[in-house]
This record gives C-alpha cells, structure tokens and sequence, in this order.
C-alpha cells in the first residue's frame, strides 16, 4: 500500500514530461511552484500556528526584484537570483518584528496590513514597477548552459527545487529547531519555562517562510517572464492559505495537495465556468465541511478505517 | 552592585502584584536556603500560585526583588530564569498532548540545550538526548510508557509526566504547584516518594493542599494569606502555631 502511493506520487512528478501535452507540463510547473509557495506558508499555518494573510509579500518582492535587477539594471540571472531571495529574507526579518508584536487575529492583521503596503508600492510606484502594465519582456536563467524555454527543460527545473525545499522544510519540522517551533505553537507558555524563547523560534520561523516564499516568487516569474503588482495581492495570500487549509495544515503533503486543487480548479473550471472564484468556494466548503482537517489528512483517516473494518 | 553574597537558593523581598484593584500579593518576602524543601500553604485565593507565576516570570510584579542565588532575576523573561536554574510544574497539567512521552520529557532536555536551535537534522539523530529521556522516565516509574502519547495515559502519570520534564532539566530550585493535586491514595505515595528523592542539589519550593503528605516531604513551612505571609518557620513549629489553625487548619 505505502510503496504503491509511492509509485503513483513518483509518476504524477515524472511522467508528465513523456506524456503530456506543452499546456499540461506548464500546469505541472504552475503547481510545483504554489505548492513550494503553500509549504513556505504552512511553516507559519501548520507548525508555528501563525496565520498570515501577507504571504504574498515574499513571492512578490524576490519576483519584483528579480525582474528589476535582469531587465532594468543588467544584472545576470545568478546574481539577480541571490539578491532577489536576500531581499525577501530582509524583507521578513523586518515584517515579522513588526507582526510578531501580536499573535492569533492581531498577527493575521498586520501580516495582511503589511502586504497591502507592499500592493500599493507596486501599483503607485509605476517610475519602478511600471505599475499596473507590469514588468514584460523577462527572460528565464540559463544554468549551466541548459535553456529553460522549452516546457519540459523548465519542469524539470522546477521538480528539482520543489524536491530540494520538500526535502529542507520536511527536515526543518522535524528538526530539534521544528520541534520547539510545535510545542511554541501549542503551549508558549509551557515552553518558555522550559527554557525556549518563543519569540525567537517564531521570528527565525517567520524569516525562514520568508526565504522559501522568495524561492517560490522566483520561480513563479521564470516561468511567467512577466510579473505583475496582483502577485503581490491579499489574493495571492489567500488563494495560497486556502490550499494550505484545503490540504491539510501542519501536514507535509497537504499543503502540495491543495496548492494542485486550487491550480487546477483556477486553470481547468475558468476555461468553462466564468465565475471560476464562486466554484473555488464551493469545493473549499465542500472540504471543509466533509474533512474539516483538511484533505490529506481527510483522507488517510478514511483509508485507516477502512483497513481496519473487515472486507 | 549592593546585593552582597547572597547563601540564598531563593530570596524574594517585599513583592507586591496587584490586578486591577485586586492586590493579590500584597508584600511577599521570602529566604529559601540552598537545598531546603519549603512548603507553601495557604487557603484558595491567597496568592500562591501568583507567587510562584511571579517567581517563574510568568507575571511579573508591580514592585519588589526576586534574586536566584543572588542574582537579581526580577526582569528576565521565564526562559532566562530556567537557564538560571528554575524549572516548575503547573497546577493545571500542560503537557503536549499529541506526543509521547518520550517527546515531552525530550523537550524538557532541549530547553537548556543548545542544540534546540538545530535545524538541519531530524532530532530522531539525538539519540542521547532521547536515551536521557527515557533515563528521566524511568525514575518517575514511566518508562513503559516512553512511546505512548500523552492523550493515551492516566491523569496521575500525566502529573509524574510533568516532573520528569522538570526533573530531567537537573533544576537548581524547582517550584512545584500542587504536585498531588486529584491522585489517588496509591498515586499519591509513588509521587510522595518521587518528591522525596529529588537530590538535596535541588531546592525544592511546593504548593499542596494536601497536608498530611506534604507536611512529611516539607523542613520549612510558609502560610500566606490574602496576598501576606502570616506564619513563618520550622514544620513543627508553624504546625502548632495559633495563627496557622486560625487561618488554615480551622478548629
């Protein structure tokens, strides 16, 4: 049973690119990098019990400041990429000293208070941004040589980063550091008289979201080569908790669950249904109502009760 | 510096904590020696576990010192207080539910550790921290239990649980609140005997009710009173003082 949803999950990430058609490795692609974005998410949803509607913030800032550096200032992919996810930890480190002063609604506030600021930036400040044209005409890295233009080039590309943030945030939970992380989430109180600093543990965690957001946002104006001031939008944010909590918070697999059945319901039901958004709320409902831990979870419950009642 | 060399474990002078218009420490002074087993008694509502939240830094005090050892620890957040040496149990269990045994005393460890910064490796990899783990369960009588998670265990292991997670940190003075609290007889004369084993490194400061147990574990007794400390001394001698049966032990 565990070695067959192995199977299935390695040849859903490796088939694609033999199989599918250009427009389906691109939905692949698309999907890889939300569910990067989502995981990112999850460390402060799921394990730091840190709800934050600014999520956005990350992706978008590394996503502006590499496109700026490569179009604008003549930076090379490499250099752009370092500064471009440097700028995005900075950029964290900063927010969440200044979210952290709160926890639970008053957190979730400021992180969506902050992210509008950044929205606004990028919508007004049109001399930088070019405001709502957006910045065009972006090239993908070239690294080693390999051109990323072609679907398949660039999903293979993208799975390798994916694989290498799963690996590094599934290791970072599990860790001594993601262990405190848990225990602040669920007994702060408890912890800091056993010698944890809980503020600390959700700072680090908060700038550690930070950098694999602005790894998503990088990857997420590759494969566009366009960036827009929506990226950076309450939008954004929530279409990313939505699949955190879709999924499955605190989970590993949840988040990558409802990271694909919000791609897919975005991209699949707007080419038939106009009010795409209006179906995306009904199977959100639909989740939340049926498995109210979210779909992973949901679901390994269900398969758990089913082996254990006779055939 | 004025404070001079303190012998104290524990010294808390003329501490006042007030809510509101609700003083519920009114002026607390406190001197426990290095090693003593003080017993705090009192009626519901005079201020114990204030006291102690204020110890713990949990609260922090309108006015007055708190000096571990000497050092003035008034001002540190609770964290910095148990890498000074204090570590405490709550009256109201709080352990991590969802996870074993082993966890919970696991995290205990970590607290003082460096290595809880650790983010690049599973802590599975600590296998020392895990095997002390399960050294501290085996003095509490729990160790097998060690895999089980909190949620599955009775509600007198969860407190033997809460002082091994105290135990294992090696505290220099360690605040009990109402270790006994809901056991049953048989409960109550393992912990009582788990009490009594803590080596004399550990000052030992306990809230209980229960008399008739904590009385034998105790050298010093401190009777508090709406927020003031009425009677102070040797066991025996606060036992038969006239004011303790006025106040507590009725008549």
């Amino acid at each position: 049973m565990k070695w067959f949803a192995i199977a299935v999950i390695a040849a859903s990430l490796l088939l694609p690119p033999f199989l599918a058609g250009d427009f389906y490795i691109n939905l692949a692609s698309q999907i890889l990098i939300a569910a990067i974005f989502a995981l990112s998410l999850n460390l402060l949803v799921g394990f730091g019990g840190m709800t934050s509607l600014g999520h956005a913030s990350y992706l978008g800032v590394a996503a502006y400041i590499s496109a700026l550096l490569t179009s604008r200032y003549g930076f090379g992919h490499g250099s752009a990429a370092v500064i471009s996810i440097a700028g995005a930890v900075v950029m964290a480190a900063f927010f969440g000293i200044i979210a952290l002063r709160a926890t639970g609604l008053g957190f979730l506030m400021i992180t969506l208070a902050l992210s509008q600021v950044l929205w606004g930036l990028a919508y007004r400040m049109s001399n930088v941004t070019n405001g709502d044209n957006g910045i065009a005409g972006l090239t993908r890295p070239a690294p080693f040589g390999i051109s990323l233009d072609r679907p398949a080039s660039f999903y293979w590309f993208v799975l390798i980063v994916a694989a290498f943030a799963f690996l590094m945030m599934a290791i970072f939970v599990s860790s001594a550091f993601g262990s405190s992380l848990k225990g602040v989430r669920d007994q702060p109180r408890r912890m800091a008289a056993l010698g944890f600093n809980p503020w600390l543990i959700r700072w680090i965690t908060f700038i550690y979201a930070g950098f694999w957001g602005g790894v998503s946002g990088l990857l997420y104006v590759y494969y566009h080569k366009y960036i827009h001031p929506t990226s950076l939008s309450t939008t954004s944010s929530a279409e990313a908790l939505l699949g955190v909590i879709a999924g499955g918070s605190g989970t590993l697999g949840g988040p990558i669950v409802g990271a694909a059945v919000v791609l897919l319901i975005k991209n699949y039901a707007s080419a038939y249904v106009e009010r795409w958004n209006m179906l995306l709320g009904l199977v959100f409902l639909f989740i939340v109502l049926v498995m109210p831990a979210g779909i992973v979870p949901g679901v390994s419950r269900l398969t758990a009760t089913m082996r254990r009642s006779p055939q | 510096m004025t404070a001079a060399v303190s012998n104290l474990a524990l010294e808390v002078v003329n501490l006042k904590k007030a809510f509101g218009g609700l003083t519920v420490t009114q002026d607390v002074s406190l001197a426990v020696r290095p090693g003593e087993r003080r017993l705090i008694i009192g009626p519901n509502g005079a201020g114990k576990t204030t006291l102690f939240n204020q110890i713990s830094g949990d609260l922090r005090p309108n006015s007055g010192l708190i000096r571990l050892f000497g050092a003035d620890i008034t001002q540190l957040p609770p964290y910095r207080r148990a890498h000074a040496g204090l570590s405490r149990t709550y009256q109201i269990i709080t352990l991590f539910a969802g996870d074993t045994l082993e966890h919970n005393v696991m995290l205990g460890l970590l607290g003082l550790r460096p290595s809880r910064w650790q983010m690049w490796r599973p802590i599975s990899f600590y296998g020392d921290l895990a095997t002390e783990a399960r050294r501290t369960l085996d003095t509490v009588g729990l160790l097998h239990l060690a895999a089980h998670p909190i949620s599955d265990i009775a509600y007198g292991e969860k407190r033997r649980v809460e002082l091994a997670m105290a135990l294992g940190q090696k505290p220099r003075v360690l605040l009990l609140d109402e270790p006994l609290a809901g056991l049953s007889n048989t409960e109550r004369s393992t912990v009582k005997s788990l009490i009594a084993s803590i080596p004399r490194e550990t000052t030992v400061i306990m809230i209980e009710h229960d008399m008739d147990t904590a009385l034998d574990l105790a050298e010093t007794v401190t009777l508090l009173n709406y927020g003031r400390v009425i009677v102070e001394g040797e066991r025996d001698a606060v036992i038969a003082d006239e004011r303790t049966r006025e106040v507590y032990l009725g008549t």
